[in-house]
């Protein structure tokens, strides 16, 4: 399966220009920016490890593409994600999010059904990859 | 008492206008409601005497003098028409201004509101027409509501999902789908890239689909595709029904099996409403509002309540979703006057725009913003368009532009998801899209053969009508 998460999942891959570019576009509209990595793609982690401090007061590109590339070394088969934050009042929340770096095999979810009273389910969606502890995973 | 008093008290029927509703030189408190009515008086009714009348019968006054108005503060209460204006281009149309005390109102209630201020008035004899085309609510009167259970920050936080407009899609057909069919369909368009999928505005519980089947095999249909995409799915379940009882009720179910969100109907009325807000805040949910029946008052110009004005009510009301127009799509909807509506609901402070609609500054007291959904005959081909239109905080919604894809209900959500993301790259790359957007949705097309489909199917596909509802005014450049 491919995960769908983010901005522009739907796309192909986006190439490392095409990240800077959407990178970029974060830092013109004033926003932080944020490199996040997992290996818990469950749609539900609100909070994936953040690869050091958000980059506040960056002017061009590179600074936080280089962050990328270091964080890509390190979790090269990780879910990462950049992230950019806006902290104008009345949001103060992200703007963007999207994915930059999949693990090479996606195994995806299994849906397991509770069957409790009446016809009603309980649904949990579990993430294959966590029947390995976290860091054991997409080995 | 002075004889002035005494003449003003006189049993008897007196102009309104003398009454004390009229007071041309009445600077507003900041703490005064203002509404601004277009009125068409009948032929040989005085503008300010209508006007007068309105500001009366949307008050404290009845048909003719009553003494028991010294028992009170009466000129405290009396709503004053301070201003009238000519509508530019209409001869027998006069814009007026009427302020309201605060302490007219009940805080919190919109019932209470618009019965004042949409009540009586409004078939008043010496008025041919009257409409209500917008209003200032003072910052200490906004902060009695509570506004939208989440807002559309919080609403993306729980989802997950930024940077782009989200993407849903009505089931279709909108009545004679079992449950089982239903959620098939549902499944489909989530699994295919569609953040939510939506009841229509009248599919309740009726004999081919009672709402708990339609509500368990959803359920099922949801989480499958959450499973299936590893992504955040939802479902606006119609809860709308008789009853406030039978609404919780459907409410709670939605709630018990997992759903995040459900939906209501305009025609519940702004009570109900309400209440579905306070209940939607104590239970975690958010709320969706179909503005089914507005255009039996929104939609002329000449009489009835202003769109923008409903958004506004609603915003304070305290809805998540509101639909509100396309620009592009089959539903009425001017540009300008689409803009003026989306910054309502959207904005943290509104200045006054006329070539919009908006007639008066509106800061929103940090009410919570309410996302506009865009539905009705819009697909993928316009995404340029209503990316423009529209921008990032919206619902874009594809129902037909869905479940009409020749290859399938999955391969239409595809092609609309792919547009749009195609669409968002682009323009945050700093392109010309609104220009080369049949390029990029083409370029697209190249590897994504649903999207080529999509393109091919209705590529052509336009409604190009004039729109009733539209602004009064057009900018006009000055001397600098």
């Amino acid at each position: 399966m491919r995960l769908t998460q983010g901005t522009f999942s739907f796309l192909p891959d986006l190439t490392d220009e095409q990240i800077t570019a959407q990178v970029q576009y974060c830092i013109d509209n004033g926003w932080a920016v944020n490199v996040e990595y997992t290996d818990d793609p469950h749609p539900r982690n609100t909070y994936w490890e953040m690869w050091g401090q958000p980059m506040f007061d960056l002017a061009i590109a590179a600074g936080a593409m280089m962050e990328f590339e270091k964080c890509r070394e390190a979790h090269g088969n990780s879910y990462i994600r950049i992230t950019a934050f806006d902290a104008t009042g009345g949001w103060e929340s992200l703007r963007t999010s999207f994915i930059v770096n999949r693990p090479a095999e996606e195994p995806g979810f299994a849906l397991e059904r509770s069957m409790s009273s009446g016809r009603t389910l309980g649904y949990t969606t579990r993430p294959y990859s966590a029947d390995q502890p976290s860091g054991q995973r997409y080995q | 008492m002075t004889s002035e008093t005494k003449d003003r008290y006189r049993a008897g029927v007196m102009e309104y206008a003398k009454m004390g509703y009229w007071q041309p030189d009445y600077e507003p408190a900041d703490t005064d409601i203002i509404a601004l009515f277009r009125i068409t008086p009948q032929d040989g009714v005085d503008p300010i005497e209508a006007a007068a009348a309105v500001a009366g019968e949307s008050s404290t006054a009845t048909w003719t003098v009553v003494w028991t108005d010294r028992l009170t503060d009466s000129t405290k209460y009396q709503a004053k028409a301070y201003r009238i204006e000519h509508v530019p281009g209409r001869e027998d149309q006069w814009f007026a201004w009427i302020a309201y005390d605060i302490d007219l109102f009940e805080g919190g209630s919109i019932s209470n509101l618009t019965a004042s201020i949409i009540g009586n008035v409004f078939g008043f004899k010496p008025l041919r027409a009257l409409r209500l085309e917008d209003m200032r609510l003072p910052v200490a009167y906004l902060k009695t509501f509570p506004g939208p259970p989440a807002g559309i920050v919080v609403e993306r936080e729980r989802l997950d999902k930024f940077g782009r407009p989200l993407l849903g899609a009505t089931i279709k057909p909108k009545l004679g789908l079992s449950g089982r069919n239903y959620g098939r369909v549902m499944y489909e368009a989530l699994k295919g890239g569609l953040d939510f999928t939506k009841d229509d505005e009248n599919i309740n519980s009726q004999p081919f689909m009672h709402w708990r089947d339609r509500f368990l095999f959803g359920m099922e249909a949801v989480n499958r595709a959450e499973a299936a995409t590893g992504e955040i799915k939802g479902h606006y379940f119609n809860v709308t029904a008789a009853t406030m009882e039978d609404m919780y009720e459907r409410s709670e179910f939605a709630r018990d099996l997992g759903s995040s969100i459900v939906m209501i109907d305009l025609v519940i009325g702004y009570t109900a409403i309400q209440s579905m807000q306070k209940w939607c805040r104590d239970n975690d949910m958010l709320l969706h509002l179909h503005r089914a029946g507005h255009s039996t008052y929104t939609r002329q110009k000449d009489h009835g309540v202003s769109f923008r004005v409903i958004s506004k009510w609603m915003r304070m009301a305290g809805v998540d979703h509101i639909h509100a127009g396309t620009v592009v799509g089959k539903l009425e909807g001017d540009p300008h006057t689409i803009a003026g509506i989306y910054d309502i609901l959207r904005e943290e402070f509104v200045p006054k725009k006329l070539e919009n609609g908006i007639f008066f500054d509106q800061p929103w007291a940090s009410l919570g913003k309410v996302m506009p959904v865009a539905s009705g005959g819009i697909h993928a081909g316009q995404m340029h368009q209503l990316l423009h239109y529209l921008g990032d905080d919206t619902i874009l919604q594809f129902g037909g532009g869905t479940i009409g894809h020749p290859a399938g209900i999955e391969a239409g959500a595809a092609a609309n998801r792919v547009a749009l993301e195609a669409m968002v790259l682009a323009r945050n790359e700093g392109r010309d899209y609104l220009n080369e957007g049949p390029d990029i949705l083409k370029a697209a097309g190249k590897w994504c053969t649903p999207l080529a489909q999509a393109l091919e199917t209705w590529g052509d596909v336009t409604f190009d009508y004039t729109s009733t509802d539209t602004p009064d005014f057009v900018p006009t450049p000055t001397a600098s």
